[in-house]
């Protein structure tokens, strides 16, 4: 608390008494209610980072028994109805559970870092949804725990998944998950977009933002359009099988289509979340390793954006096989092409400043290299998917199958591994094992075309997805066989991550404040990072701060009280300092809010009344947050004034 | 061991051997022209994307190859001379060009193909209208004359060279019509009514399958396409349109009998007899079909015997219920069920 | 830690009670029908004589009220067999209403089994022999739905044609009217 006239404040120097006074203001005190309490944005992205973690590697384990299951034809290990579930909850988790959270997780924790700033906007809103997104994944896995996880698809088309032919409980917990999800990813996404455009150290402004950032800004206002529409969606089937409404129903006036829209004008920007994000790593990565500044750096912040809004224009090419309009197919054939070359537009200019710098070959730049292999087979595949003559032969085929997997993996799984290899140092004050990490690349590569590639052929030799075995005489065996194996490679390289994360991460070798001699703000501060961040927050004078020389000027932020949450808001355009802000404080309401949410939810897959006066306790829970408190209002009126 | 267990382990293991070959199901090998169409494009498009494919990680391998290297110390470069960057750009300009000039075209050719699927003459057409149920298809041949209507299921032939126009139509869920030797694939949407065109050039057999996600047995919900000179078409659907003859021998007059009184005609029909329910196949020209179960195992007396007696374990979840009946009662019934040619 | 294990037990214990609901059983053996039981040239189906149809069949112990699935192939059957011939899709036609609470035969399952397999006077047919006992025991399952007689969480949603009667699983549980057999 301030004495009157004489506030404690910040500046320069890891050890003077203002960085004792800050770490006393910021850091987490012990104990579990501290810890549902945190509003560390570390801690937050952490939490969503491992768990995600943990949902890729149960979804894998899916994956897993689903190339045991189609090694061989007429397979019996899983029977047709357990098969539904298991590919299902494998699609749902990887990308509702993992790929997205995961994505989120690392920008909440790295995006304050890179701009120079304490926390996030609204951390209490991300702890929320944090623990919203935990509730709903072990919702969905309690459920498939008990012989009722989804069954219809992770685009869970109405009628299957409809009133009629979905049948149980089963498709009801899928479209409860999609509200938690999608909850989460509001909520965190609000909060990322926040930070970006009002947080930023002062002279930081957007043509001086690092490209991981923008990626992020791009990737929270996708994801603010997108995915209201398909709770949307959800909600509505739900309606439809609780309470028996309509919309999906061609008897009564519904349309089995509308459901198809709006899932996919969610679902293809869905994958941009995962892909852009990671486009990001790759040009925060790429610079480093390179010993030089992106080449196009202006062009690639138009290629994110560009992406970003076309992202929107290409949904209906998933629906090429129905009978929409096939003068409106047309155009969204091109418009999914015309997406390609803004990304065209990123991979050469990432590749010109390959060409032109000096390269440090090390584990993250491995995975950035095997990025743009898979990531191109993946691409070019899509550029055949995406033309409606040929996508009505491979559509629904194993042709699709490995596109997607070539994308995903290719685009988003390669690039987070470098982002491990690059960012665990300074997480965790540790480094990873550089020859760990080199086997489980090479593996990785080796086992993801080996168990993959076979998949395009025996999309055009006819195999549909989603069976649950085939015959002999189809003469898909072999290629299946070859599949599985490469699987098994897959799995290896997976458990020596495992391994070299294990092994380091407490004993690894120490790291520096900046091991890989990168330019950007996360690595002026030491490793792990301590809970405020920074001493005093940086003024900035160009796009790689730590690679330039001062210029004179001011490079600090000092004034800020150092015995009270306080930050920094700055202008949009320019970064010019404009007010003070007072950070919320940790505190157990957002914890008691998820789990009233948690309630409500899933209550309301059982229950009509449920989801009627389930709303209650929710309702109390954010009362209760966001009745102003006595005590944080005389702080706050306290700061305000002049000094 | 009950005779439709041992039919059953006779079926299974003589199966893989003595099975028919698979239909022709490969999408490159086109029997018609909207299969060729699509295959010329797919050639196109493959080459260019492998063109573009081997340009960028020869364009990367030589970025790997002749840069000089460098390790965390090494201080970054963080000004680049302005003629340098300058010679890269103008580099960058030019792939970027030529990857927007080659989407165009693969886009002129995308349209183009398109145009073609659409243009396929419709002249002296066959109309045939398919429904497609949870897990089978009904397949129905349209005709001017309505007394030359027939049905049949699960089997779609076609004369050669005659253009087919098939209405798509759903029972329940959303499946997909894809015979990928003839054509891509259309959605069968209920509430909806959808067209797909096509035609057979080269006389064979190809495999139809179910190609959107529908369920339980959505693995096994094949039909045969079969292409026959057009004599031999005519012979066929000639034969199609009489209802089913009269059997001769004892047995399978007791089979027919055990067919109508017992739980068989509350789904199926065989025309010409009493049994005329449209929840299952229609049965009438059965033995002339080649596969039993949408597709699923070869139509042989040993497999029908094991079909009547346990569909659930040749496809779990199908809608045809498991019947408890003795030995000489399921041969009366394969008996006159291989009497319906 | 002990007050979260025992939440989480309990939780797993109310969760364990959706198993029964999901359950699919395609094989169920036991209960087979035999087409020959009316082999003896009757090819029609024939409403039940006085007398005969009015003993309760034994029952196999085949009625499941906590399959969704059961229930939900009850209701296929119902509109597959043809119930909705007489029995319209609850509300009755030449046949009487099933979603009432009137019971002119009694409403527990066993009687329900005994009318669809025995048949009763004045119209209904007997279907021994005919739909498979399992699917008897499904159909027994749906037409209790019918009164709202079955968990809402286990009875079907409404269905994709056109609106007859509110879905089976909203509507308010009856008090049969239990009449004794004639």
């Amino acid at each position: 608390m301030s004495v009157r006239g004489e506030v404690l404040r910040d500046g320069p120097g890891w050890d003077s008494p203002e960085a004792k006074a800050l770490e006393r203001t910021w850091r987490d005190k012990p104990g579990l209610v501290a810890w549902l309490s945190t509003v560390d944005h570390k801690r937050l992205g952490l939490r969503f980072i491992v768990t995600a973690l943990c949902f890729f590697g149960a979804a894998g384990v899916l994956g897993g028994l689903m190339r045991h299951q189609l090694w061989k034809p007429d397979n019996t290990l899983l029977g047709p109805d357990f098969y539904n579930q298991v590919f299902t909850m494998h699609g749902t988790t990887m990308m509702f559970l993992f790929a997205v959270p995961v994505m989120q997780g690392i920008a909440v924790y790295l995006v304050p870092l890179m701009i120079g700033t304490r926390n996030t906007a609204f951390p209490r809103m991300t702890a929320c949804a944090y623990w919203i997104y935990l509730i709903g994944g072990l919702t969905l896995f309690a459920g498939f725990a008990v012989n009722t996880g989804a069954d219809a698809g992770w685009f869970a088309y109405v009628p299957l998944a409809g009133p009629e032919y979905g049948i149980g409980k089963r498709a009801d917990f899928w479209n409860v998950l999609v509200n938690f999800t999608e909850a989460m990813g509001l909520m965190v996404a609000v909060d990322i977009a926040t930070v970006i455009l009002k947080m930023r150290a002062p002279g930081m402004s957007l043509r001086r933002m690092p490209l991981f950032v923008w990626a992020s800004l791009v990737t929270a206002f996708m994801i603010i359009f997108a995915m209201p529409t398909v709770m949307l969606g959800a909600n509505l089937v739900q309606l439809d099988r609780m309470l028996g409404t309509h919309f999906f129903n061609p008897a009564e006036g519904g349309d089995v289509i509308l459901w198809q829209h709006l899932f996919w004008f969610f679902g293809h920007p869905e994958v941009y979340f995962i892909f852009i994000p990671a486009l990001g790593f790759i040009s925060a990565i790429i610079p480093t390793f390179a010993r030089r500044p992106m080449f196009g750096h202006d062009a690639i912040v138009l290629s994110l954006l560009a992406t970003g809004f076309l992202s929107f224009g290409l949904w209906v090419h998933h629906m090429f096989a129905t009978n929409v309009p096939e003068l409106g197919k047309s155009f969204f054939t091109a418009m999914s092409f015309m997406i390609a070359i803004p990304s065209a537009v990123q991979i050469f200019c990432w590749i010109a400043t390959l060409w032109t710098g000096r390269l440090n070959l090390r584990t993250p730049l491995l995975f950035v290299l095997g990025f743009f292999f898979i990531l191109l087979v993946g691409g070019l595949t899509g550029i055949i998917v995406g033309s409606v003559p040929l996508d009505l032969q491979v559509h629904d085929t194993y042709f699709v199958v490995a596109h997607l997997h070539y994308v995903l993996i290719g685009g988003a799984i390669f690039p987070l591994f470098a982002a491990f290899y690059y960012w665990f140092p300074k997480i965790t004050g540790r480094m990873l094992s550089e020859r760990l990490g080199r086997w489980q690349f090479w593996l990785f590569f080796i086992g993801v075309n080996i168990c993959f590639f076979p998949m395009h052929q025996l999309g055009l030799e006819g195999m549909p997805r989603r069976i649950y075995t085939y015959a002999a005489e189809t003469g898909w065996g072999p290629l299946n066989m070859v599949s599985t194996l490469g699987q098994l490679i897959v799995d290896l390289s997976m458990l020596l991550f495992v391994l070299n994360v294990f092994l380091n991460f407490r004993h690894g070798e120490r790291a520096a404040d900046n091991p890989w001699g990168a330019p950007t703000l996360e690595w002026a501060m030491p490793s792990p990072p301590p809970p405020y961040n920074f001493v005093a927050l940086p003024v900035v004078a160009s796009r790689e701060p730590l690679w330039s020389r001062a210029t004179g000027g001011a490079t600090h932020v000092s004034g800020l009280a150092a015995e009270s949450r306080e930050g920094l808001v700055t202008t949009v355009l320019d970064a010019v300092p404009d007010v003070r802000y007072s950070y919320p404080s940790p505190g157990i309401w957002p914890f008691i809010a998820a789990l009233a949410v948690g309630f409500w939810l899933d209550w309301s897959i059982f229950s009509v009344q449920g989801a009627l006066w389930g709303m209650i306790p929710p309702a109390i829970a954010f009362i209760g947050w966001f009745w102003p408190r006595k005590k944080e209002t005389a702080e706050h009126l306290a700061l305000e004034k002049r000094p | 061991m009950s005779a439709a267990h041992r039919a059953w382990l006779a079926a299974v293991s003589i199966a893989p051997i003595g099975a028919i070959a698979s239909p022709a199901h490969d999408a490159l090998r086109a029997a018609g022209p909207q299969a060729a169409h699509i295959a010329d494009l797919w050639w196109l498009t493959l080459g260019v994307c492998a063109f573009v494919f081997v340009a960028v990680l020869a364009a990367l391998a030589w970025a790997l190859w002749r840069t000089p290297r460098s390790d965390a110390g090494t201080p970054a470069d963080a000004a680049p001379a302005p003629a340098a960057e300058k010679r890269i750009g103008r580099r960058v300009t030019v792939a970027v060009t030529i990857s927007s000039v080659l989407l165009i075209g693969l886009l002129i050719a995308s349209v183009m193909t398109d145009r073609a699927l659409a243009h396929l003459s419709l002249d002296d057409a066959l109309h045939v209208q398919v429904t497609a149920h949870q897990w089978w298809w009904t397949v129905t041949y349209d005709d001017r004359q309505p007394e030359r209507i027939f049905t049949t299921a699960n089997e779609l032939y076609v004369p050669v060279g005659r253009p087919v126009l098939v209405t798509l139509h759903s029972d329940d869920v959303i499946h997909s019509f894809w015979v990928p030797s003839l054509h891509g694939k259309k959605d069968l949407i209920p509430g909806r009514v959808a067209t797909i065109q096509f035609r057979a050039d080269q006389p064979g057999e190809y495999l139809g399958e179910c190609a959107e996600f529908c369920g339980l047995q959505h693995a096994f919900m094949a039909f045969d396409v079969v292409a026959l000179a057009p004599a031999q078409f005519e012979a066929w659907a000639d034969a199609h349109r009489k209802p089913a003859a009269e059997p001769e021998d004892a047995a399978a007059r007791r089979g027919r009998d055990l067919f109508l009184s017992g739980s068989c005609m509350l789904c199926h029909a065989i025309q010409g007899t009493s049994a005329n329910a449209h929840k299952a196949p229609d049965l009438t020209h059965f033995a002339s079909r080649a596969r039993i179960g949408a597709g699923r195992l070869p139509n042989t007396p040993a497999n029908l015997a094991a079909w009547i007696a346990d569909p659930q374990k040749i496809k779990p979840g199908v809608n045809m219920p498991a019947h408890l009946i003795p030995g000489d009662d399921l041969g009366a019934l394969v008996a006159y069920l291989g009497t319906l040619r | 830690m002990t007050k979260a294990m025992a939440i989480g037990v309990a939780g797993v214990i109310v969760l364990m009670s959706g198993c029964e609901r999901e359950e699919r059983d395609f094989d169920r053996t036991a209960l087979r029908s035999n087409p020959r039981a009316q082999a003896d040239g009757m090819a029609d189906l024939q409403p039940g004589q006085p007398g005969r149809g009015m003993r309760p069949t034994a029952s196999a112990g085949g009625y499941n009220p906590n399959s969704a699935y059961e229930v939900a192939q009850g209701k296929q059957w119902f509109r597959w067999y043809n119930c909705v011939g007489c029995h319209a899709q609850g509300g009755g036609a030449i046949g009487p209403a099933l979603m009432d609470d009137k019971w002119i035969y009694g409403s527990t399952p066993d009687t329900i089994f005994a009318t669809i397999v025995d048949g009763r006077p004045n119209g209904m047919p007997s279907f021994r022999g005919r739909i498979p006992e399992a699917q008897v025991w499904q159909l027994v399952a749906y037409v209790r739905s019918m009164s709202g007689l079955i968990s809402p969480d286990v009875a079907p949603n409404r269905s994709d044609g056109m609106a007859g009667a509110p879905p089976e699983g909203r509507r308010e549980p009856t008090r049969p009217d239990e009449n004794k057999p004639k």
